[in-house]
């Protein structure tokens, strides 16, 4: 379960601005639209935890939105277990950048979101403290989204997702936006968590070092039509360390290159 | 307003001491204003005359009377406003291609005047409640589609990409984002159109009924009774001012409390 293939993938947009500088590129025209991913083929094994990278603009953002069934892709189709993607649904569950809870439902409410279902209410409740008390929110439950910080929000989210118990979670820049301390607990959180209950994991980032201090394997995006510059297996051992681990700190710096850095900051 | 955090909320009494303040403030030009203009009472009456001919109104139930039948109007046309001007705002928010078809024939049917609306409004319904009634819907119910399209169709796209996530049914997508993420611009929408129905009430009363606050208004101009017409201008002022107290309440209630 939660086992993903992408199958040459392509996405167009519609070209709103006539004048943007890939409209005048012949190679990124597709009928009167914008191509955006050109052929994608990729193939995610269940629990793993793969991190996408890619500049902002290269399409990941988009990928993942088809992943989720949020956006039909152009040509092409993803297979969750074997069946096609037509729609979103719960067993893969988004994880958005910000906003992702509903501001006019408690905490407590937002977490409960997938398990509507259940008719034992005690034990429904029982199960969304469990998630809660997961994140560290006990004490919050009965908070609106507004009333807690950045990181909690994402927390929050995180239990929801969780709680509905999806095969796959697609989380869109989980840490945008956090400021660098809780950037990193955050960072941590998700690895264990993800140690812990091993659903299949896909993250989005533009941060070189937590795609390479989280991912199983990492894949790197670029260009633009987007295409696939790297695909590869991280089998470093964790904690990760760039100090001290020589091969991981000259692939952190071969990626800078290919995305047009020509030295590591 | 910009918040000055220097300054200290206003207190209770404050709130309760300046507006009378301003009341009393009024009631003394209007009354210099009535004894120094030169007219004769029965042009000009001051406050002592109108309150002794409201006391009159109110002892003999011509008042209450007449309150109450301009309240019924408003109140059935404003719910069939809402029952109509809603569910079709929530539509058109949602639904782009209806928005197109539809919204430029409601941006020109706005413009017209409820008074407009007089002269069909009496052919078709005839006298009685019925024309008044249905010129109050007509000036909510635009204002109600339109805010309601604007406060729909600005929902943030996230919360329903959230709600299919989750497997929302269509019926959880309006009990559980739509009708929330609306409340707050909604009932804003309420309080500028019970207002704008007050309004109109007075003026579709002075037509084709013999009851309401608008009738008594007319009615004590033909007598020359203007003691009486002023009597009403007060009370409608005062429903007005109850009015928009009981919808800025409304506008605190819990389920918009996420809103801030």
């Amino acid at each position: 379960m939660g086992h993903i293939v992408i199958e040459n993938i392509s996405k167009a947009y519609r070209n709103r601005r006539r004048q943007t500088r890939a409209g005048d590129n012949p190679e990124l025209r597709y009928g009167d639209q914008i191509l955006v991913l050109d052929h994608i083929d990729l193939e995610f094994q269940d629990g793993e935890m793969v991190c996408i990278l890619g500049p902002s603009g290269c399409g990941k953002s988009t990928l993942l939105k088809i992943m989720a069934g949020f956006d039909p892709p152009s040509e092409g189709r993803v297979l969750i277990d074997g069946r096609t993607v037509t729609r979103p649904g719960s067993d893969h569950i988004f994880v958005f950048q910000h906003n992702g809870l509903l501001p006019w439902m408690t905490v407590r409410q937002n977490v409960g979101l997938g398990l509507r279902d259940m008719t034992d209410q005690k034990a429904k409740v029982e199960r969304i403290m469990e998630f809660i008390e997961m994140v560290e929110l006990e004490g919050f439950e009965h908070h609106y989204p507004h009333q807690l910080s950045g990181g909690m929000q994402r927390r929050a989210e995180l239990a929801r997702a969780l709680a509905v118990n999806p095969d796959i979670l697609i989380m869109d820049e989980p840490f945008s936006g956090l400021d660098f301390l809780t950037h990193m607990k955050m960072r941590e959180e998700v690895v264990n968590m993800h140690e812990f209950i091993g659903k299949t994991t896909i993250v989005v980032t533009h941060d070189i070092d937590d795609a390479l201090i989280m991912g199983d394997r990492i894949i790197v995006m670029s260009g633009q039509p987007s295409g696939i510059k790297l695909n590869r297996e991280l089998d470093f051992e964790r904690p990760r360390d760039f100090q001290k681990e020589p091969a991981l700190n000259q692939l952190r710096n071969e990626i800078f290159f290919m995305l047009g850095v020509p030295y590591a900051v | 307003m910009p918040k000055d955090t220097t300054q200290m909320p206003p207190s209770w009494t404050m709130r309760l001491v300046l507006p009378c303040l301003a009341f009393g403030l009024l009631l003394l030009l209007w009354d210099l204003a009535a004894r120094f203009a030169g007219w004769s009472v029965d042009v000009f009456p001051g406050p002592l005359q109108v309150f002794i001919s409201m006391g009159e109104l109110v002892a003999n139930g011509t008042l209450l009377k007449h309150t109450v039948a301009s309240l019924f109007r408003v109140t059935a046309g404003f719910y069939l406003a809402i029952l109509g001007g809603i569910p079709l705002g929530i539509m058109l928010g949602r639904w782009q291609k209806a928005r197109i078809l539809i919204n430029p024939m409601i941006q020109f049917l706005r413009p017209i005047s409820p008074l407009a609306w007089i002269p069909l409004s009496m052919l078709w319904f005839g006298i009685g409640d019925k024309p008044a009634v249905f010129l109050i819907f007509l000036s909510s119910f635009f204002p109600l589609v339109v805010s309601t399209t604007a406060t729909v169709s600005a929902i943030n796209p996230i919360y329903f990409q959230v709600g299919a996530n989750f497997n929302f049914t269509r019926w959880e997508k309006i009990t559980r984002i739509i009708i929330p993420a609306m409340l707050p611009g909604t009932i804003t929408a309420l309080r500028i159109s019970v207002t704008i129905a007050w309004l109109v009430v007075v003026a579709a009363e002075m037509i084709a009924v013999q009851s309401g606050l608008g009738y008594l208004i007319l009615d004590s101009r033909n007598a020359l009774r203007m003691d009486y017409v002023m009597d009403g201008m007060i009370v409608i002022g005062l429903i007005g001012l109850l009015l928009d107290y009981i919808m800025r309440r409304l506008g605190r209630i819990e389920s918009t409390s996420w809103h801030s």
